[in-house]
């Protein structure tokens, strides 16, 4: 402990980078916590990636390990590509928080613990039935242990409040947020100002926040159990208007300037489940911008009313998780036979079933590529980051209307959830979609033929309304160019190799893949899809300065494969594919190349650490 | 809708198709009072669309020369609903079996009603499944000796206008495919409807449940049988209409005219806008007492559609906010800048 007078201002120390996790119970409000430093630090400059992690109860027991909600944050004055293997702070709100998420603070790391959460009866839910406090014991020997009696403090602040015991009782993250604001230098006015907005008419209420927000800095500042500051300096990041973005609010807004640049209506079908709810959530906000979102009776009619909605001419869009996915299976087999536009959004968790549904996987990658009946290949995208999301989408829909074909959309509860800041771009940065909707006949003897494909296989696009077009489409097989019901053998071959000719040609209109990281030839290439992309990046970039041979390529289009693909991955010795599933890109590659890519996988629902994608790369570099 | 078409005839109507349902399949007079009273709607052929599930009825859309979806199993409802949503000017058909509406497509058949879609839903009822070639189906009557059923079903069916109207549909009748004029008549009704408008006809599938539904159909029982529902007319049946049928609290009661105890005064006046008698005469068949099965218009209600509540409400949000430019979406409610 330091002998510095009180009030004086402590030394503040420079980090490249600092890791916050805080970890509460369910009802601590960690979640807000987290987000409003976040916010703090993105507006500050700071580059930064978040990782919230809430369990599947809603109100699991208080104060039971089960119970524990964490929020982790990664901010740098470098780029940040995740959010962090292990923390240099932890917040632990009570001693379940402090059980489920000791393991991963650094040797030598801050735990800022609020006593008031390792009473007697906490110790018990926590399961600490020795009636010890795990901070009173070796368990913290290599720690700096911060105990701060918080509930006591906030009660203290409150008192002369009016409000209630639980009104004062929830008010205590705000202590803890105006000691992190302290101890890391940073302002308060903007979380200030978010209290006024958010309470705008309980102004006590607010005030209340607002007091007891500078009472936990005024605490750090005043007393002496603090030694030291940090400050984390702004990021060098490229200049431009920035905001803060989760995946799931990209996504949504991808799915609105998709819309607005093909100058259609915006029709989204969709049942609520997690983690793909928030995308419903935040386009229903948009009613004034030709935005219908339609919360359906289930994934089977989400999905039916964004093929009908298609149809009569929207961009029609489904989102959903993985149950969600196999139920709409059937209705995707129709849209391959309809070829209508049409976006299809996974925001994958861990499966199968119910699963892990608050815990992110990348496991549905096949079901995308393969589940569906019959021969019905469809294009798949996936997005890498949060931010991604707006651009994945965007191409995404860019895809489905051009080439007249529903198109598969993977995220996953990482990215949806989690957030970074976002250069957003302007409306006239954003590639144009154009959309050819059929008003005339397309036969010289003034009939229409609604599958009557143009040299990229793509059929027109014929919506009801338009006079002289009137044609049936169905599920039944069709008649190559007249779509007429046809059951005539080599018709049913022709089409089926029609279809995937289509999907195929995609290849043609899409970028090129190219190195993200690293040189374009050498030993070693990690190869990735989806939201591991940040651990890898972060891992690559870590083994080049090292002096390791080792470079990075990352794939958003799944299907086609971009063009160059194989002659990308054959300027390598080696190929890793990590993936959070048993291996399912590796099979593909594989299958298509027959090159003998390294799988190296991992399903806990938890994203990939730094530490072991490195340790995996490091040891197939000594195999050389 | 447009103005300037020539008035159309049934032909107009008629695809190039080959209409393939068996010979003597009910459907066919279906299809034919369809393309009968169009024309006389008005409604350009563009702007009619014809959305079907799968099975021998869905079929129909292919016959229609409209637009048209000949859809999955049980979701013709869905995809209507999506129709109907981006364009609420079409004039939007559904066509479903007794099976694609109430057995796969259950869920889809209740929320349609809720949600009341400015849609027009046609049920052909042959209670069984004809394209799969004759299991009994939810609307078979219990003890149905069918294909999956060798020694009978063993539950109770749905009764369709009974489920719609639990359903909250603003639209129930029910018509039979063997009486032209009646159909042309309930046609005419659906269409004028605004609100979901939901007509079960009764269809005879010659090939694996045939007659089920001649009783109401054929000279010899139709009077006694059937019974004919008129708006604001008394429900009167039987040969020389001289039954008749009053209610006795809530229960109803059969009459005999000629026997002088009651006058058509004393009987039950049909009302389409009663809902409980609505209910009531769509659980004819429930009773223990031979009542006539009722055709007609059971019930009609105005009640704001589905696509107008969610257009009104964005018009009401625009006038209020305006709308946002893209550029101020895409930057969201705090941005800061890099130099
Ligand atoms: C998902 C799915 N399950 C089952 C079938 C098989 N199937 C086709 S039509 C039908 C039932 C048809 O009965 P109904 O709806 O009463 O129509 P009908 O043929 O009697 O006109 C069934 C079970 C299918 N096409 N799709
Ligand atoms: S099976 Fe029955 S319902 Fe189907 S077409 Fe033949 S007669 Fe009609
Ligand atoms: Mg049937």
């Amino acid at each position: 402990m330091s002998d510095l007078p009180v009030s004086a201002s402590k030394p503040i120390i420079e980090k490249e980078s600092i890791v916050i996790r805080f970890s509460g119970d369910s009802g601590d409000g960690m979640q807000l916590t987290g987000n409003q430093f976040a916010d703090t630090a993105a507006f500050l400059g700071s580059d930064l990636s978040t990782f919230p992690e809430f369990p599947a109860e809603i109100r699991a027991p208080a104060g039971t390990p089960a119970g524990v909600s964490g929020f982790q944050l990664h901010f740098g004055s470098k780029q940040i590509y995740t959010p962090g293997d292990k923390y240099d702070v932890l917040v632990a709100m009570n001693a379940a928080a402090f059980k489920v998420d000791i393991a991963k603070l650094k040797t030598g790391g801050i735990i800022i613990a609020n006593t008031g959460g390792f009473d007697k009866k906490n110790l018990q839910l926590a399961g600490y039935t020795d009636n010890v406090s795990p901070l009173d014991t070796h368990a913290v020997d290599n720690y700096s242990v911060y105990k701060i009696d918080i509930s006591r403090h906030t009660k203290d602040c409150l008192e002369q409040s009016g409000l209630g015991t639980k009104e004062i009782e929830r008010s205590k993250n705000m202590f803890v947020l105006g000691l992190l604001f302290w101890m890391f230098d940073e302002p308060m006015d903007y979380t200030i100002g978010f209290i006024n907005e958010k309470f705008g008419k309980k102004p006590d209420i607010a005030l209340a926040n607002i007091n007891t927000l500078k009472a936990g800095w005024n605490y750090g500042d005043n007393t002496e159990i603090f030694a030291n500051r940090y400050k984390v300096s702004s990021a060098h990041l490229p200049p431009g208007n920035y905001r803060n973005i989760t995946g799931n609010q990209a996504t949504a807004i991808g799915l609105i300037a998709a819309a607005h640049q093909a100058n259609l209506p915006l029709f989204l079908g969709s049942y609520p489940i997690t983690p793909a709810s928030d995308v419903l959530h935040e386009l229903s906000k948009y009613k004034t911008s030709n935005v219908k979102t339609f919360q359906a009776e289930d994934e089977i009619a989400s999905i039916g009313a964004a093929i009908g909605a298609s149809y009569a001419g929207a961009l029609a869009a489904t989102t959903t998780s993985g149950p969600g996915m196999s139920l709409k299976a059937e209705a995707m087999g129709y849209a391959v036979m309809l070829e209508l536009p049409l976006l299809i959004i996974d925001i994958q968790r861990g499966g199968p079933s119910t699963g892990l549904p608050t815990k992110t996987e990348q496991s549905d990658l096949l079901q995308a590529m393969y589940g569906r009946h019959g021969e019905a290949p469809l294009p798949v995208l996936a997005a890498a980051t949060p931010s991604d999301c707006f651009e994945t989408v965007y191409a995404a829909a860019k895809i489905a209307i051009e080439h007249t074909t529903p198109v598969i959309c993977l995220t996953d509860g990482y990215i949806a959830n989690g957030s970074e800041p976002w250069r957003y771009p302007q409306e006239e940065d954003l590639q144009p979609i154009s959309v050819n909707f059929a008003t005339q006949p397309n036969t010289d003897s003034g009939a229409f033929l609604p599958y009557k494909r143009d040299d990229r296989y793509v059929r027109p696009w014929a919506i009801p309304g338009t006079p002289g077009l009137t044609h049936r489409i169905g599920g039944l097989e069709k008649a190559h160019e007249t779509g007429n019901v046809s059951y005539d053998a080599n018709n049913h071959e022709l089409m089926t190799q029609l279809r995937a000719k289509k999907i195929n040609a995609i290849a043609d209109a899409i970028p090129l893949a190219s190195i993200e990281t690293g040189k374009a030839t050498g030993k070693l290439l990690v190869l990735g899809w989806g939201s591991t992309f940040g651990a890898i990046k972060t891992t690559v970039t870590e083994l080049i300065a090292e002096g390791h041979e080792v470079s990075q390529l990352h794939l958003r289009h799944i299907n086609p494969f971009p063009k160059n693909l194989h002659r990308l991955l054959t300027a390598f010795d080696k190929i890793i594919i990590p993936e959070m599933n048993c291996g399912q890109l590796v099979k593909l590659i594989r299958a298509e190349f027959l090159l003998p890519a390294i799988s190296y996988t991992k399903v806990q629902g938890l994203p990939f650490t730094t530490a072991e994608l490195k340790k995996f790369c490091l040891e197939q570099i000594k195999l050389f | 809708m447009s103005h300037t078409t020539p008035p159309l005839t049934a032909k107009d109507f008629a695809s190039n198709q080959e209409v393939k349902w068996c010979p003597g399949c009910g459907d066919y007079s279906i299809l034919k009072q369809v393309q009968t009273v169009f024309p006389a709607f008005g409604v350009a052929k563009e702007n009619i669309v014809f959305v079907s599930g799968i099975g021998c009825a869905a079929r129909f859309t292919y016959y229609m020369d409209t637009y048209g979806m000949h859809t999955i199993h049980g979701r013709a409802a869905t995809i209507a609903a999506g129709i109907k949503t981006i364009n609420p000017n079409l004039s939007v058909w559904m066509v479903s079996g007794d099976g694609d509406a109430l057995s796969i497509g259950g869920n889809h058949f209740i929320h349609l009603f809720r949600k009341n879609f400015d849609i027009k839903y046609l049920m052909f009822n042959n209670q069984i499944y004809g394209l799969t070639k004759g299991q009994y189906s939810p609307t078979s009557e219990q003890g149905k000796v069918a294909k999956s059923t060798p020694y009978g079903s063993v539950e109770l069916p749905f009764n369709p206008p009974e489920v719609a109207l639990g359903a909250k549909a603003t639209f129930v009748a029910r018509s039979l495919d063997r009486d032209p004029k009646h159909l042309q008549a309930m046609l005419t009704r659906a269409n004028a409807h605004k609100g979901t408008a939901f007509v079960e006809i009764y269809q005879n599938c010659p090939v694996f449940n045939d007659g089920t539904f001649f009783a109401y159909s054929e000279k010899e029982t139709k009077q006694e049988a059937a019974l004919i529902l008129e708006h604001g007319a008394p429900l009167l049946f039987g040969n020389d209409r001289s039954k008749g049928i009053r209610l006795d609290g809530t229960m109803p009661q059969i009459v005999d005219l000629n026997e002088g105890t009651y006058s058509q005064t004393d009987l039950w006046i049909h009302d389409e806008s009663d809902k409980t008698k609505a209910n009531l005469l769509a659980r004819f068949p429930d009773f223990d007492l031979p009542l006539p099965r009722p055709f007609g218009v059971f019930y009609a209600e105005l009640r704001p559609t589905y696509e107008d509540l969610l257009n009104e409400q964005a018009n009401e949000l625009i006038a209020k906010k305006g709308k946002p430019m893209l550029n101020k979406i895409l930057a969201g409610e705090k941005t800061w800048t890099v130099l």
